[in-house]
């Protein structure tokens, strides 16, 4: 499970969204990288992402791993937001006959899991239906 | 580069064998090997294990293999690619004895899943995946694949029932061959009732959790004629890279690691995919056989769910695929596949194969892969 | 001239519904229902706490303000139920909006009264000219120990009030504090549920200092009851902000905007904030809004609000608060609400 170092490191992402746009060719790397996957300039302007999207594809998780055993069973999917990129996480608070490919949602702020009940809490982004 | 070949191959049963230790997995195969070669030197060891850091805490795998199996200052080197890790050794020995570094390489695939709880054994395989922008968010390999999955439905009309098919394909296979963890048959119906891991995927979509190892004596082919067995010759290996998150893929329903793998074998081997007689594939979960059989150009785009149900994959079929039973029948020790999937297909250019032999099979080949298609490691086999 | 300059509001979807409740503890329904005039309560997803409604309220509050959050000077979160013990609920959210690192944080508590604490300190420090705006949240996820009277109403919401000088939509004309010691309601270190003095909390402590508050607010603003359009106070049952409207001379259609505890529950911190943010929903301009909120302890902030022609073009920027208290309900059994809220012992 992630150490304190390494969730904080990508807080500016799980928080904010914060990615970054190829200065060359505009082609969005999330989270940011240091080459353009596509045309391989090294240049790139940090921007945030949008809110809202649709869903690529998605599954319900009924066999969840170790930290997420209480939340099953859970919704999780691809989901393309209105500027191009894609992003995995969890749609949650929806009933799951209401999920279709295609479904539009926004972005929520929520707890993803926590290390038991002395360890940190982690937070990030998921999705709820609009 | 020199001609290379399989002039051993050694296996032993695969399941949760709570006996044995991953050394002693490792040795029994690896000995197999060495006698079915009639070697009992090598010049190098390359080893295939996805995580045995975290599965039985041993890194510095390929120095203590070496020693265990009496083979020390031998060179040795541990490969690692996820589930693609024991196709990984077969090329890195592959290109050794190619390029004329070593004469006799061993290859060996090892994987010990049993020793941990099955949550850390999930944790361990869910470290193929992208930690922090997929596993944060709670998404586990059933999932990824039932992502896939679903987006395959929905694009081509691919159904449950063609997915349960493979499952069952794989299974009769398997039940034929005595060192499968799985030896036993399934029904559609059985598949269609088991219990959900990840919509629409079910238990009996997915490979199993198993101990095993598998390994493989290499040289080149003009060492190998001079050897006991009929010659089997690697003509063609190629490997691909691809994005690990599923959420960079641009076709989330399109393997384009296999593909790119695949070409690179293809063109070294001088083959094309109809001249292929028998494959073994990496189903890690049904959907997985179905994407790869496309981009390995067995079948039209999109068409994989229905060759299937029209039984061209099966034993009788056009191309049969998996003839071994798969990773679902045979077992998943996730560095040994990638190696038995080679063995399955020299046994059968070998004619070796028992119930389960492809009568007249020339020309084989095998696909192995880590992840959700993060790499893809392709190999053609040919009846020397 | 300072006031708000944008608000916000987040409710959790989940409500459970004073029958269910009471099945469970085999108490009498009706009479509570119609002792407390609640009927269900809102209930938190396990996957929310105050940080994260603290967070979606305030990105409402800045959609309304359109500003750009590095200029928010001071973050503050008013709670009873923040997450940590040690370390600050407000961090989290200022990274979350983008207001670090040049920001002052810190996290507020008094019982039911920590969100307008943060307001009041936010209001003050653009006043004083510290900070060009300055962001208030009131947020809870409480508890109500099984089978106690509070069960029926510890609720969970969160409302965000971004302070500054320039596009004001509601000018802050005066603030009181009335604040005493008053053991009415209280949580021990390493206690999980609260405690309360039954009936004391009433007239020695609710209406104590909501009276206090504000007579003193009303005395400071030179303003009677009459001058309000709206009035909100801190909501811990249905009947308790209408009998202390009617003492002070109140009268019901002052009260009702703001009055969102039958559907909702007590939101603690979040109570007479949300309540606030309802009323702005439904105002007009040159409306003059009282709100006083009251936290156990005791004490009671008030301010006093005149809404300006701002609002108008900036009450539709997001959701309204009766919208997210009206949509996409889901209600919950016992077991699932138990589950929710961590009630169930489980294994380590």
């Amino acid at each position: 499970m992630p150490t304190p170092s390494r969730y904080w490191r990508e807080i500016p992402q799980r928080y904010r969204l914060e990615a970054a746009k190829c200065k060359k060719c505009g082609t969005v790397s999330f989270p940011p990288r240091l080459i353009c996957p596509a045309c391989k300039a090294r240049e790139f302007e940090t921007i945030i992402l949008a809110d809202n999207g649709k869903i690529i594809t998605y599954t319900i998780i009924r066999v969840p791993p170790q930290p997420f055993a209480d939340q099953a069973p859970y919704a999780a999917g691809i989901i393309e937001l209105d500027d191009g990129v894609r992003l995995t996480g969890q749609i949650v608070d929806c009933n799951f006959e209401d999920l279709k490919i295609g479904g539009r949602v926004r972005i929520e702020f929520r707890k993803i899991f926590q290390e038991g009940e002395s360890g940190i809490i982690y937070y990030g982004y998921k999705f709820v239906l609009e | 580069m020199r001609e290379v070949a399989v002039i051993g191959v050694g296996m032993t049963k695969w399941g949760e064998l709570w006996e044995k230790s991953l050394r002693q997995v490792f040795v029994e195969t690896a000995l197999l090997a060495l006698d079915d070669a009639g070697v009992d030197k090598i010049d190098s060891l390359i080893v295939g294990s996805m995580s045995s850091g975290l599965f039985v805490g041993q890194e510095h795998l390929a120095s203590l293999l070496a020693d265990y199996l009496g083979q020390v200052p031998v060179p040795a080197a541990r490969v690692e690619s996820a589930c693609a890790s024991g196709g990984l050794a077969l090329r890195t020995g592959f290109i050794e004895v190619a390029s004329g570094m070593s004469d006799i390489v061993l290859v060996s695939g090892v994987e010990k899943m049993t020793d941990v709880s099955g949550h850390e054994a999930t944790y361990a395989l869910g470290t193929a995946a992208d930690q922090e922008y997929e596993c944060y968010h709670g998404i586990t390999f059933p999932g990824l694949y039932a992502l896939i999955a679903r987006a395959h439905m929905e694009k081509y009309g691919t159904t449950r029932e063609q997915l349960a098919m493979v499952a069952v394909k794989n299974h009769h296979n398997g039940s034929m061959n005595p060192l499968a963890q799985y030896p036993f048959k399934i029904t559609v119906d059985s598949v269609l009732n088991s219990v959900l891991v990840a919509d629409p995927l079910r238990v009996l979509d997915c490979s199993p959790i198993t101990d095993g190892a598998a390994a493989i004596i290499l040289c080149p082919v003009d060492l190998a004629k001079k050897m006991k067995n009929p010659v089997v010759k690697i003509i063609g290996s190629g490997q691909a890279t691809d994005s690990i998150a599923l959420s960079s893929r641009k076709d989330i329903t399109w393997i384009e690691s296999t593909f790119q793998a695949a070409k690179k074998a293809y063109a070294m081997a001088g083959k094309k995919p109809e001249d292929i007689d028998v494959i073994e594939v990496h189903d890690c979960f049904t959907i997985a056989e179905i994407c790869v059989i496309e981009a390995l150009g067995l079948v039209e785009k999109g068409k994989g769910g229905e060759a299937t149900e029209k039984g061209l994959t099966s034993l009788q079929g056009r191309i049969p695929v998996n003839t071994s039973g798969g990773l679902k029948a045979k077992g998943h020790p996730v560095g040994a596949t990638g190696v038995a999937q080679a063995i399955e297909v020299v046994k059968q250019l070998r004619e070796e194969a028992g119930p389960r032999q492809i009568k007249d099979a020339k020309v084989g080949l095998t696909q192995n892969m880590g992840g959700s298609g993060g790499s893809s490691i392709v190999h053609v086999f040919e009846r020397g | 001239m300072e006031g708000i300059v944008g608000y916000g509001a987040y409710i959790p979807r989940n409500r459970i519904k004073v029958e269910e409740i009471a099945k469970v503890w085999g108490a009498d329904a009706a009479s509570y229902k119609k002792g407390l005039l609640v009927e269900e309560k809102s209930v938190p997803s396990p996957d929310q706490d105050t940080i994260t409604m603290s967070v979606e309220a305030s990105k409402n509050a800045l959609r309304r303000a359109r500003i750009d959050p590095k200029e928010i000077g001071a973050v503050y979160i008013g709670s009873e139920s923040h997450p940590y013990a040690v370390k600050p609920s407000g961090t989290v959210l200022a990274e979350a909006i983008g207001a670090t690192p040049e920001v002052h944080t810190a996290d507020f508590e008094f019982a039911c009264k920590a969100g307008t604490e943060g307001m009041f300190v936010a209001l003050s420090l653009v006043k004083a000219g510290e900070v060009k705006y300055g962001l208030a949240v009131g947020a809870d996820t409480s508890q109500g120990a099984p089978g106690d009277a509070l069960e029926y109403t510890a609720a969970a919401g969160a409302a965000a009030y971004i302070f500054g000088r320039e596009n004001i939509v509601a000018e802050a004309l005066e603030t009181y504090s009335y604040t005493t010691d008053t053991p009415d309601f209280w949580r021990r270190e390493y206690q999980y549920y609260p405690q309360h003095g039954g009936r004391f909390t009433g007239d020695p402590a609710y209406f104590k200092h909501i009276i206090g508050a504000a007579k003193g607010i009303m005395d400071k603003a030179a303003m009677k009851p009459s001058d309000f359009s709206y009035v909100i106070f801190h909501q811990p049952n249905g009947k308790f902000p209408f009998r202390v409207g009617e003492i002070l001379g109140f009268v019901k259609k002052q009260i009702e905007p703001g009055w969102l505890v039958s559907k909702l529950g007590n939101a603690y911190s979040g109570s007479s904030p949300i309540g606030l943010t309802a009323t702005l929903d439904i105002s007009t301009p040159g409306d003059l809004i009282l709100i006083v909120s009251y936290g156990s302890g005791a004490g009671s902030d008030a301010f006093v609000f005149r809404v300006t022609e701002k609002i108008v073009g900036v009450r539709d920027l997001a959701p309204k608060t009766r919208e997210l208290l009206e949509s996409n309900r889901n209600y919950l059994d016992y077991g699932t609400y138990a589950k929710f809220r961590q009630k169930i012992r489980k294994a380590e």
